[in-house]
């Protein structure tokens, strides 16, 4: 799948600009962003419902704008908020889709597997959020799809629901599934995607592997200790590397780029400060994204 | 790894086809939910035939009818309100909140064309309007003698042609509104002004003056007067015939230009 300089505007108001990407076969790619950063717009015009106002798209040879009934029948696509006939039963539903592809999954499977084989003959407007969310995933899966959009793929979902369909994702990719991955949540981009692009104000921030992004962020490590004696904050603050320092609960915590635990324990010895109970661990992706993101959301005022 | 997701079966089906089949199988499930239409629908307008024809002043002759009496009016009548309920009440509601709620939408990922659905939806909704018709018509014979239509040709021009203006204007209701909510208050302003103009108060035929005028160049009032002129054995009226197909043409052409599926 290949993304080329995708620009969308609604109107004035531009929701996607230069946005770029390559997926390789069989990788799943996590979309991150805030509200309204282009997400949506993004993957819908991949899906081919919206067409860009620039920039070229191909998914598997084909062209979402000009060719979408090919795109349809290799491409899985589960949409947010996408709801369905209220009265149809998840059965009924999932032979309806079946039926639209030549040679679906077998999807009482696919249904069991989802934890919705109790709920065969639930109508739609009767299920929980949760359960609607799974079905959903089950109809973009049924076709067999070579391609696969989740868009916020585990809102509403409950922790043990959320496992289970992570389980799923993990399958598809073991299946040479290349999947699209639109969510909030970091822990699931950490846990699924092999890269991740960040987008914000409509362009992509940084695109890297979850590894890739928590190193190059202003977090990647967190120092913490409690200190002998008084700390002077500002001469660790001026230390290479670090971002912040704050005293939290009695302990010091300094966040900063790879090298500064180093340059941190060197300005404490300049101090005649020993530091105990020292940890250093890595960063979260959380703290790479909201540098990723904070930063724009600033550029544009309010 | 069982490569479920990726290895195919033997299985093979055929392709839209089959699938335009399964969106008509599964629609025509669904309505067979919505007991509110079918009642509507289906038994509505024959209820209310039986309670006309029970007033005995509408059973007798009437001279300035040209010999017919009122409950003879009514079945034709009966045969407009089941087309106004279908087309006019029931259906833009389904519609638009299958477009409100991303049905449409998703669909359109799908290899399915989502006026798949719509089609279905029409053809359901008008083969009920038609038993319907063959419900009012027989049961109107039954309990008060109305005539079988003695023109059937005519008669079933005349109901092809009133249906299509009737869903032709339920169309403009459904383009006409984004929300499922706005779509439903558009086709409750509709409806009365369709009710009255086909005869369901007063009869076309006994409408004077101006009115008569104004009424039988609307799509309903003109299909009043050919569906009776049908049911006695007259040739409708060209002009009437002219007022329904012209309606039915401006009106699809208006709804498919501003119709949006999402």
């Amino acid at each position: 799948m290949r993304v080329d300089g995708l620009l969308k505007r609604y109107g004035e108001k531009v929701a996607v600009r230069d946005v770029s990407f390559e997926v390789g076969e069989g990788e799943v790619f996590g979309i991150l962003g805030p509200n309204g950063a282009g997400k949506t717009t993004t993957v819908e015009s991949i899906a081919g419902l919206r067409v860009g106002d620039g920039g070229a798209i191909r998914v598997l040879g084909i062209d979402p704008w000009a060719d979408r009934p090919a795109l349809t029948r290799v491409l899985g696509v589960q949409l947010q908020e996408s709801r369905l006939q209220p009265k149809i039963t998840v059965d009924e539903a999932l032979t309806l889709w079946s039926s639209f592809y030549d040679d679906p999954v077998p999807w009482r499977g696919l249904v069991d597997r989802l934890g919705l084989g109790a709920q065969g003959g639930t109508r739609f407007a009767d299920l929980s959020g949760g359960q609607q969310q799974r079905l959903s995933i089950a109809l973009a899966l049924v076709g067999r799809p070579r391609v696969a959009i989740l868009d916020e793929l585990s809102t509403g979902l409950d922790p043990q629901a959320r496992r289970q369909v992570w389980e799923i994702v993990r399958e598809l990719r073991a299946d040479g599934v290349t999947v699209l991955l639109v969510t909030h949540s970091m822990e699931e981009a950490q846990q699924l995607c092999d890269r991740i692009a960040i987008i914000d104000g409509g362009r992509i921030r940084a695109l890297d592997t979850p590894e890739g992004l928590i190193r190059g962020a202003t977090a990647a490590t967190v120092t913490t200790f409690t200190a002998s004696a008084a700390v002077d904050l500002e001469d660790l603050r001026a230390a290479a590397g670090v971002s912040s320092v704050r005293a939290d609960a009695g302990r010091i915590v300094v966040e900063g780029a790879d090298g500064a635990a180093l340059a941190v324990l060197d300005r404490l010895r300049q101090q005649r400060v020993t530091p105990s109970g020292l940890r250093i661990v890595d960063g979260s992706l959380d703290t790479a994204y909201l540098d990723l993101t904070s930063t724009t959301s600033e550029e544009q005022p309010a | 790894m069982t490569a479920m997701y990726t290895t195919p079966t033997t299985d093979t089906r055929s392709g839209t086809g089959g699938a335009g089949a399964a969106v008509l199988r599964a629609e025509a499930r669904l309505f067979g939910r919505e007991l509110g239409s079918l009642f509507w629908i289906l038994l509505f307008p024959t209820i209310l035939l039986l309670i006309l024809g029970a007033i005995p002043d509408f059973r007798e002759a009437d001279p300035s009818l040209g010999g017919q009496r009122v409950v003879d009016l009514y079945a034709s009548i009966a045969v407009l309100l089941a087309m106004i309920m279908a087309a006019i009440l029931a259906m833009p509601a389904v519609i638009a909140g299958y477009r409100e709620h991303g049905v449409l939408r998703r669909l359109r990922t799908t290899p399915v064309h989502p006026g798949a659905l719509l089609a279905a939806q029409v053809g359901l909704h008008a083969a009920a309007v038609l038993v319907s018709v063959v419900l009012a018509l027989g049961v109107a014979r039954l309990a008060y003698g109305v005539l079988l239509p003695r023109s059937l040709a005519f008669y079933a021009l005349c109901t092809v042609l009133a249906t299509a203006a009737t869903f032709a204007i339920g169309a403009v209701i459904t383009a006409s509104a984004r929300s499922a909510r706005a779509v439903q208050t558009v086709g409750t302003i509709v409806f009365f002004p369709t009710m009255f103009t086909a005869g369901v108060w007063l009869p076309v035929q006994s409408m004077g003056g101006w009115l008569h005028d104004v009424v039988v160049r609307t799509p309903l009032g003109a299909a009043a007067e050919a569906l009776n002129d049908a049911l006695v054995g007259r040739t409708p009226d060209g002009a009437d015939l002219a007022v329904m197909m012209g309606w039915t043409a401006v009106l699809a052409l208006v709804s498919v230009r501003a119709f949006r599926w999402e």
